[in-house]
């Protein structure tokens, strides 16, 4: 549970900063976001196009570990259920 | 534009497409109906749904009128700032797959509630949390409910507002009655897929004909000091009509109306004038330049201290009516007649000149982009187009404060909707029901990033079709929230297409219109078939009567269906004046300061106790709801006031006139952010008073917390996984 809430964090973090960073960008350095990019403001390029795969690869990456930890904790718990005297609970 | 005279007149095409939609949700429903029998069909649909079905399901049901239509009618009206909402709407989910999506589903419970009163062991914290689940259902009903008036009143043109909500409400409230959960999981899924054809479709059209995304923000460029000259539009008699709107009487009439704008007498047109260009978005400087180039003479900026003039529309504090005037009068004798449209200074120039003008274009590098003038009620390019706009200063404005003042107000009420919206996501009580519908945690899982993928494809579209409407068809600012407003952009905009190529027009604004129709009807019965759920479950089957037999329980959810469909069509016929997408925002705010905060505890800190988690649930949310009505009282009664226009107002109204608050809000800019977008001081409140209040009531953390926290987190391989609801029929419900 600590691994997956480390997990969570460490992605969610990586998104809120963008999130939150972006309108301080806007408020910082108006004219820099302004600039045009394919006749988009940086800034509306940003977060009206390139911010959904952004989000989706943060999602991908987050599903991939947190599987693969599952997974893992499976094989330990199972190794271990194998040996004598051993409970589900302990091994938390 | 749509021609005055198709707006009293039913389009048949549209008719047709929306019929079949509805027709096909009533079919579905009756059809699904012979399927579901038992009454946990009803409620979570046997929970066997394949990942794939579910995610189409999710994002078919979370796709609602505020994502077809609100969304790109806000982007219309307010610009950058209202991106925040679809792009939210999307990646709110993010939070909901790190944090909640997989613990909550190897739960086990049917609804919040249920998992609620699980976690706690405590039956009394469910009857609390179910008053969540009505008061977050009956925000979102809302916006639905406007949604269904404005379309069915620009289907019906006669048709009164009220009547499209009753109609559309009734509708699928039966659909509810009689198909339940199952047959709302595979309507969903086929809605959908209908709403991305619905939406992609007719704006990839309109792309084709009008210019791409880019271009069309291009055409609203910002007055940023160093920007360079962004449109340098040069137009043949011919090719004039469909751009400005007195064009159907062809140039002479539209220039002798510029002329009378500016004061000039009318006259008899110069048959030597076969063009003109128009200069959107330069400065004096750069106009004088360009038309120096073109006439090969030099002109000079002359003394700038000209009478003001209404409107203000040409960059670098300069308006239109004073360029024009100046570079009239550097002009005067050539035989060159100049004028002003609404937002850009447009030279009429002589035949000779066509050719040259046209090369300069090309040399420039630019290529002439349609676009009719905006209205007055219009936000000027500058603050469309960049952040903190119209949507975000309200209330500084109202306040009266500079554009350099009302910057940082701006800057947290973007922060205050953007946790709102993120939060709020992980917090809907008709979204997170459907989580339960996977078979496992992993399942869960897949089936949120799909969802992200499904919905954020699909929120790529409704700003494009902001954008567009902004450009092609401004007039609808004039309407700005009534059933005449910005939010019918996707649905009248493609008729423009019926200029050039006649009836594609009319299919094509069909097909958004059904695609309208399966968003609030999706929407709708998502939240019915909560609301229903816990009604009949929770209120009914748990509090009222625990021992209430499977049959009259699913008769309880027929009934419950009924009446909270009533109650929402009731709710629906008030908010005519407000903008979808804002309503659906303020659902989302109390999502957030309630649901959120519970669901994020008592998944991940084991030390939250009953006492803590409904007096932080509570705190939060009810604050939200009361900071929430309090704005939107406001603009209630200022709408119905505006409504009368000169009129004399009726008793009831000037009471509520005399106290509106509105002279408060001026005087309170914070206050009234804080109050519109609670979210900032709501959400973190929850979290503290949840903090504080179970570390003083440490002696009641539930004695199997290690079990259920276990439950929570352990993957189900293990073996460890354990439907609550057995459990509970276990032990003798």
């Amino acid at each position: 549970m600590r691994r997956q809430l480390q997990l969570s964090s460490a992605c969610a973090v990586s998104f809120l900063v963008s999130l939150l960073g972006l309108p301080l960008l806007n408020y910082l350095c108006p004219e820099f976001m302004a600039r045009r990019v394919f006749g988009f403001t940086l800034t509306w390029f940003i977060l009206g196009v390139l911010f959904f795969p952004f989000v989706w690869l943060i999602a991908w990456i987050f599903i991939r570990r947190s599987i693969a930890m599952e997974e893992q904790e499976v094989r330990e718990v199972q190794e271990k259920n194998a040996g004598p005297g051993q409970t589900r609970e302990d091994t938390r | 534009m749509t021609p005055p005279a198709s707006a009293a007149a039913i389009d048949l095409w549209i008719v047709a497409f929306s019929a079949i939609t509805v027709l096909a949700t009533i079919w579905m429903g009756f059809w699904s109906a012979k399927k579901s029998r038992t009454t946990s069909d009803f409620f979570v649909a046997g929970r066997s749904v394949s990942v794939g079905w579910n995610a189409s399901a999710i994002s078919g049901e979370y796709l609602s009128a505020a994502s077809f239509m609100g969304v790109a009618g806000m982007v219309m009206s307010a610009g950058y700032d209202a991106l925040w909402y679809p792009v939210c709407y999307a990646c709110g989910y993010l939070f909901l797959l790190l944090f909640i999506a997989g613990p909550l589903r190897r739960f086990g419970a049917y609804t919040i509630p249920d998992f609620a009163e699980g976690r706690f062991d405590s039956p009394r914290f469910r009857k609390i949390a179910v008053v969540f689940v009505l008061f977050i259902g009956f925000f979102y009903t809302m916006p639905q409910m406007k949604g269904a008036g404005t379309t069915l009143a620009y289907i019906f043109p006669k048709l009164p507002y009220w009547a499209g909500v009753v109609l559309v409400g009734s509708v699928i409230t039966l659909n509810v009655v009689l198909g339940g959960m199952k047959g709302i999981t595979l309507v969903q899924a086929f809605q959908y897929w209908a709403k991305m054809f619905a939406i992609s479709v007719p704006v990839c059209v309109l792309m084709a004909v009008y210019g791409h995304y880019g271009k069309q923000l291009q055409a609203n460029e910002a007055s940023q000091p160093s920007s360079s000259v962004s449109m340098l539009q040069f137009l043949p008699v011919n090719a004039m009509a469909p751009a400005w709107p007195a064009a159907d009487a062809g140039l002479r009439a539209w220039l002798n109306y510029a002329r009378y704008q500016l004061g000039a007498p009318p006259r008899k047109p110069d048959p030597a004038q076969s063009g003109a260009i128009s200069f959107r978005g330069a400065s004096l400087d750069q106009v004088l330049r360009i038309y120096g180039d073109l006439s090969g003479s030099s002109v000079l900026k002359a003394n700038l201290a000209y009478p003001a003039r209404p409107y203000d529309l040409v960059t670098n504090g300069v308006n239109a009516a004073q360029s024009a005037e100046l570079v009239a009068g550097l002009l005067r004798n050539t035989g060159i007649d100049l004028v002003t449209a609404e937002d850009a200074l447009i030279i009429a120039v002589p035949a000779a000149w066509t050719e040259r003008v046209q090369s300069y274009v090309r040399d420039f590098g630019l290529k002439p982009a349609r676009r009719q003038p905006l209205p007055e009620k219009a936000p000027p390019d500058g603050t469309w187009i960049n952040p903190f706009g119209p949507l975000t200063t309200k209330a500084a404005k109202a306040a009266k404060l500079s554009a350099e003042e009302a910057r940082p107000y701006s800057l947290l009420y973007t922060y205050s909707l953007i946790i709102a919206l993120v939060c709020g996501t992980a917090g809907l009580p008709h979204i997170l029901v459907r989580f339960y519908t996977n078979p496992d945690g992993v399942a869960a899982k897949r089936t949120t990033m799909w969802v992200m993928i499904l919905i954020g494809v699909f929120y790529l579209f409704p700003p494009i079709f902001g954008a567009l409407g902004r450009n092609l068809m401004p007039d609808l600012y004039n309407g700005l929230s009534g059933v005449r407003g910005t939010d019918g952009i996707v649905l009248r905009l493609p008729t423009i297409l019926s200029e050039h190529f006649g009836v594609l027009g009319s299919i094509l604004s069909g097909i958004t219109c059904a695609g309208a129709f399966a968003a609030f009807m999706s929407t709708f019965s998502g939240l019915l078939v909560s609301m229903t759920g816990a009604m009949a479950h929770d209120v009914y089957g748990r509090i009222l009567r625990p021992t209430a037999t499977p049959q009259q329980r699913l008769r309880m959810f027929k009934l419950s269906a009924v009446g909270l469909g009533l109650i929402a069509i009731g709710l629906g016929t008030l908010v005519k004046d407000f903008e979808i997408n804002f309503m659906v925002g303020q659902a989302f705010a109390i999502a957030a300061s309630s649901y959120f905060p519970l669901l994020f505890m008592a998944v991940w800190w084991r030390n939250l106790t009953m006492r803590g988690a409904a007096a932080g649930m509570l705190t939060g949310g009810l604050l939200a709801v009361v900071a929430i009505s309090l704005t939107s009282y406001t603009t209630f009664v200022t709408a119905s006031v505006a409504g009368y226009a000169a009129r004399p107002l009726p008793g009831w109204l000037a009471t509520l006139k005399a106290h509106s608050l509105e002279g408060f809000w001026a005087g309170h800019p914070l206050l009234r952010i804080l109050c519109e977008q609670p979210a900032l001081w709501a959400v973190p409140t929850a979290l503290i008073t949840m903090l504080i209040v179970s570390k003083l009531s440490r002696k009641e953390v539930p004695a199997d917390i290690r079990m259920k926290m276990l439950v929570l987190h352990a993957p189900e391989k293990l073996g460890l996984k354990q439907e609550y609801i057995q459990e509970q029929y276990q032990h003798g419900h």
